[in-house]
C-alpha cells in the first residue's frame, strides 16, 4: 500500500483552482487561434481577437479569464493500492477548493440550497466523482464549470428506433437553441448510452478531453467531425453575433446500454473550457 | 468617436439619456463611460420585492444602466476582479418592469424574451452585449467600484461601477432590431453570394 496524506490533495487542488481559472489550456488557445485565422467574417474575427487578448491579459496578471470561476468539479482516479491518511479525503478536497478560491481571489458562486439559495461563501461543496483504478497513483482533474453554458445543456432518453439520426438532430438542436447564451465558440461534450446518470457523466467527461482528440472508434470519430462541421454551418458565430466559429470541438463518449434505451446527454462548455490535471 | 471594428464606436455617457440611444442600431459598437450598476439574479428578485412594497430602490432607476454581472473579488490595490457579463435571459422576468420605470439600458449577453424586446421598444431603451468570457479584458475599463446594496449576496451584491470606455455592442435597439437574428442572417446570406 502506498500512503498519501490527504493534505497533499488539498494543496494540489488549491493550486489547480487558480491555475485552471487564470491560465487556459494550450489546446483551447490553439483552437481559438486556428479559428481566428480561418474565420472569414470580420466581426467574428474581431471577437476572437478580443478573446485572445483576454487570455493573454489573464495570464499576465494572474486574473480569472472569466468572472464565473465555476462550480468546482473534481474527478478523482484513485489507484486501488493507495491508502489515504491524515483525515477525510472528502473534507480535504473541499478544503483545497476553499483555500484556492479564497487565496486566488476567485468568485464564490455556490448556494447552499437549490431552492432557498444562500451563498456558502467559500465555493464549497465541490462536486466530486471518484473512480477506483489499478495502480498506486492518484489522478486529480479539476474542472471549474461555469453555468452560462451548463444551463444550456440537455439530456434525453431516446428509443433505440431514433437511431444515429435522432442523436445528431438532438445535438444540433441543443446547440442551436443555446445560441448566444453559452458564450460561443463552445465546446460540445456528448455522452451516448449507459443509464440516465451515466450519459450525463460521460458528457461532462468528454469536455475534459483535450481538443483535437477523438473517440477511438472511427464510427464515432466521423460523427464528431460531421457535427463540428454542421454546428459551424449554423452561422451563430462568436458571441452569437454571426460567423463560422460557433464551436471549437465536439467530443463523444459512449457506453453499452439497455435493449430498450438510447440515452443522450449534451453538456456545453464556453470558450473558456477549463481543466487541469495532476498526478500524485 | 473612435474607429472600432470597422465602424465608428459611439461614445455613450451613463446614466444614459434616452435621446442618446434612439439612433444607435443593432450591431453598432459603443463605448460607455460614467456610472453603471451591477445586478444579477438575486439582486433583481430583491429590487422587484422592494417595488412591491413601495420601498425606495438603492439607486435611481431613471436613465440607469444595469450591468448583468457578478465580478470576482478585487485583489489588493485593484478596483475590481474579472468582470464580464452573465447570461441575460434569467433577468427577463424582471426587466420589463424596470424598463417601464425608466431604466435606459441593460448590458449582458445572450437572447432576450419577446416581452423584454417589446418593453425595450415601448420605452426607447437598449440592450447591449459585452463579450462573455472576457472578464479580465473588461475589468480594465472599471476605474472604481463600490457596493451600494445587498452586501450579504456576495458576488450578487449591487455594485456601482465607474467605467471608462467600457466596450459593448448594440444587440437590441430601440426599434426592436435584434443582432442575434440579423448578424446570423447576414453571415449566412454572405455564404450564398
Amino acid at each position: 500500500m502506498r500512503q498519501i496524506d490527504v493534505s497533499q490533495v488539498s494543496r494540489a487542488l488549491a493550486e489547480m483552482a487558480v491555475e485552471a481559472n487564470c491560465y487556459l489550456g494550450e489546446d483551447v488557445c490553439g483552437a481559438i487561434a486556428r479559428c481566428r485565422k480561418e474565420e472569414t467574417w470580420p466581426s467574428a474575427k474581431d471577437t476572437l481577437e478580443k478573446l485572445e487578448k483576454n487570455i493573454a491579459l489573464a495570464a499576465e496578471r494572474q486574473m480569472p479569464l472569466c468572472q464565473d470561476t465555476g462550480m468546482a468539479c473534481v474527478f478523482m482516479e484513485v489507484g486501488q493500492e493507495v491508502h489515504f491518511t491524515g483525515g477525510s479525503l472528502e473534507e480535504a478536497i473541499h478544503q483545497g477548493v476553499r483555500e484556492g478560491y479564497k487565496n486566488g481571489f476567485l468568485r464564490k458562486s455556490v448556494v447552499a440550497d437549490p431552492i432557498r439559495r444562500g451563498n456558502t461563501g467559500d465555493n464549497t461543496p465541490a462536486h466530486i466523482h471518484y473512480e477506483i483504478v489499478p495502480g498506486d497513483k492518484v489522478k486529480i482533474v479539476f474542472a471549474p464549470k461555469g453555468f452560462g453554458s451548463e444551463n444550456m445543456s440537455q439530456i434525453r432518453m431516446f428509443p433505440p428506433a431514433a437511431g444515429l439520426q435522432g442523436v445528431k438532430d438532438f445535438i444540433l438542436r441543443t446547440v442551436e437553441e443555446a445560441g448566444a447564451n453559452p458564450c460561443p465558440p463552445i465546446v460540445v461534450g456528448v455522452g451516448i448510452g449507459g443509464t440516465f446518470d451515466r450519459a450525463a457523466l460521460m458528457a461532462k467527461q468528454a469536455l475534459l478531453e483535450p481538443l483535437g482528440t477523438h473517440h477511438p472508434d472511427p464510427y464515432y470519430r466521423a460523427v464528431e467531425e460531421e457535427l463540428l462541421e454542421r454546428i459551424n454551418g449554423l452561422g451563430i458565430g462568436p458571441q452569437g453575433f454571426g460567423g463560422r466559429t460557433t464551436a471549437l470541438g465536439v467530443r463523444i463518449k459512449t457506453f453499452p446500454t439497455h435493449i430498450a434505451g438510447m440515452p443522450v446527454a449534451v453538456n456545453i462548455n464556453c470558450h473558456v473550457s477549463r481543466h487541469k490535471e495532476r498526478i500524485l | 468617436m473612435e474607429r472600432k471594428e470597422g465602424k465608428m464606436a459611439r461614445r455613450l455617457k451613463a446614466p444614459l439619456k434616452k435621446e442618446d440611444i434612439k439612433d444607435v442600431r443593432a450591431g453598432d459598437p459603443v463605448l460607455i463611460s460614467g456610472l453603471i450598476y451591477t445586478a444579477r439574479d438575486a439582486a433583481h428578485k430583491r429590487l422587484v420585492e422592494m417595488l412591491e412594497k413601495n420601498q425606495a430602490l438603492p439607486f435611481p432607476l431613471e436613465e440607469a444602466v444595469i450591468y448583468y454581472a457578478g465580478p470576482t473579488p478585487a485583489k489588493p490595490g485593484q478596483p475590481i476582479g474579472s468582470a464580464g457579463p452573465t447570461t441575460s435571459y434569467r433577468m427577463d422576468p424582471y426587466a420589463p418592469r424596470l424598463l417601464d420605470l425608466g431604466l435606459s439600458a441593460m448590458i449582458g449577453k445572450g437572447q432576450r424574451s419577446d416581452q423584454v424586446k417589446e418593453a425595450i421598444r415601448r420605452n426607447g431603451g437598449v440592450y447591449l452585449g459585452a463579450i462573455g468570457g472576457a472578464g479580465a479584458l473588461i475589468a480594465g475599463t472599471v476605474k472604481r467600484a463600490w457596493i451600494v446594496a445587498f452586501e450579504d449576496l456576495g458576488p450578487e451584491a449591487i455594485r456601482a461601477l465607474e467605467v471608462e470606455d467600457f466596450p459593448a455592442t448594440v444587440v437590441i435597439d430601440s426599434q426592436g432590431n435584434d443582432l442575434y437574428e440579423i448578424g446570423r442572417k447576414r453571415y449566412l446570406d454572405s455564404l450564398s453570394l
